[in-house]
């Protein structure tokens, strides 16, 4: 028998972050996998959730520009050479 | 990359002890992210750019001091959000993130429309679900085109939003360290990360469904 009143769409839709972070209490989350056995639109949103969230931890992987990083070096240089700079004077 | 304790320990001590190649590890690993979270605060790339080189310029300053209590990362983008939030202030941005502390109205991840009302047997499940369309990430080819509409998507959401977003899932930061750079409550973040993520998913699906013939 199916409750279909026990976790409607419209609930499941809120949840999913906390799904994926792994956050559901245990009553929830009994719930919430209820429901994806029913429900294929769902399974779909949370894919789609999901797939989002994959997409966007990959968007961050931008080279550092020649010049920056050129830039930087010479600051790191410069403060070599100042009282705050590296504490170890072996090699220099 | 670094990843426990020890190798961050061996991280500070290389950086202290003036090592180009430890320097260029960090730059490499943080600098870009630090731009775009400092794109934040700030209105324009060129001054974001340059907060995020000062940071650098404070991290070496404060190197000395740094005693780990927090990993570097969170040391690292404490400074720069402390610096882009004062150049945000000269260039009086800061209207956009006083509202961060307000969720204010509900907002639903899904319209309404979309379900079927109250009343009706199914009330509350789909009464226009969702089709199959797919993210796909594994595929290298649709990846760029799939990050630029995301991009867009999250370039249109509303401040807070955005920065909850930005620094969680694209910088990927903990939840803990994103409460203490923009100064709101864990259940704040939890709320405006699941309205970002639920916003960008409707953009993606309204230029999904467009496509269609």
């Amino acid at each position: 028998m199916i409750d279909h009143g026990d976790l409607p769409c419209q609930e499941f839709v809120e949840l999913v972050s906390d799904y994926l972070a792994g956050e559901l209490d245990p009553e929830q989350l009994r719930r919430f996998t209820w429901h994806l056995t029913v429900c294929p639109p769902c399974v779909y949103y949370l894919e789609q959730m999901r797939g989002i969230v994959q997409s966007t931890s990959m968007m961050h992987d931008t080279p550092l520009a020649p010049d920056t990083r050129a830039h930087l070096l010479a600051a790191f240089h410069a403060w070599k050479k100042t009282a705050a700079g590296p504490n170890d004077h072996l090699d220099i | 990359m670094w990843s426990t304790e020890v190798n961050e320990r061996d991280l500070i001590a290389a950086l202290r002890a003036g090592d180009d190649a430890a320097f260029t590890l960090v730059i490499e690993a943080y600098h870009p992210s630090l731009v775009r979270v400092a794109m934040l605060f700030v209105q324009e790339v060129a001054v974001a750019e340059e907060v995020a080189q000062e940071t650098w310029l404070s991290v070496l300053r404060g190197l000395h001091l740094f005693e780990g209590r927090s990993t570097f990362r969170t040391w690292l983008f404490s400074i720069l959000a402390n610096q882009a939030r004062r150049r945000g202030q000269r260039e009086r941005r800061t209207i956009a993130f006083s509202a961060l502390n307000a969720v204010g109205e509900p907002e639903p991840s899904v319209p309404s429309e979309r379900f079927l009302p109250l009343g009706e047997p199914w009330a509350g499940w789909w009464a226009l679900p969702p089709t199959d369309w797919q993210v796909s990430p594994e595929d290298a080819s649709l990846s760029a085109e799939l990050h630029a509409e995301i991009g867009q998507a999250i370039a249109i959401l509303p401040a807070a939003q955005r920065a909850v977003i930005t620094m969680r899932d694209i910088e990927g930061l903990s939840t803990q360290e994103v409460c203490t750079l923009l100064d709101i409550s864990p259940g704040n973040q939890r709320v405006l990360l699941h309205r970002a993520r639920s916003r960008v998913r409707a953009h993606l699906e309204s230029s999904r469904t467009e496509r269609k013939p």
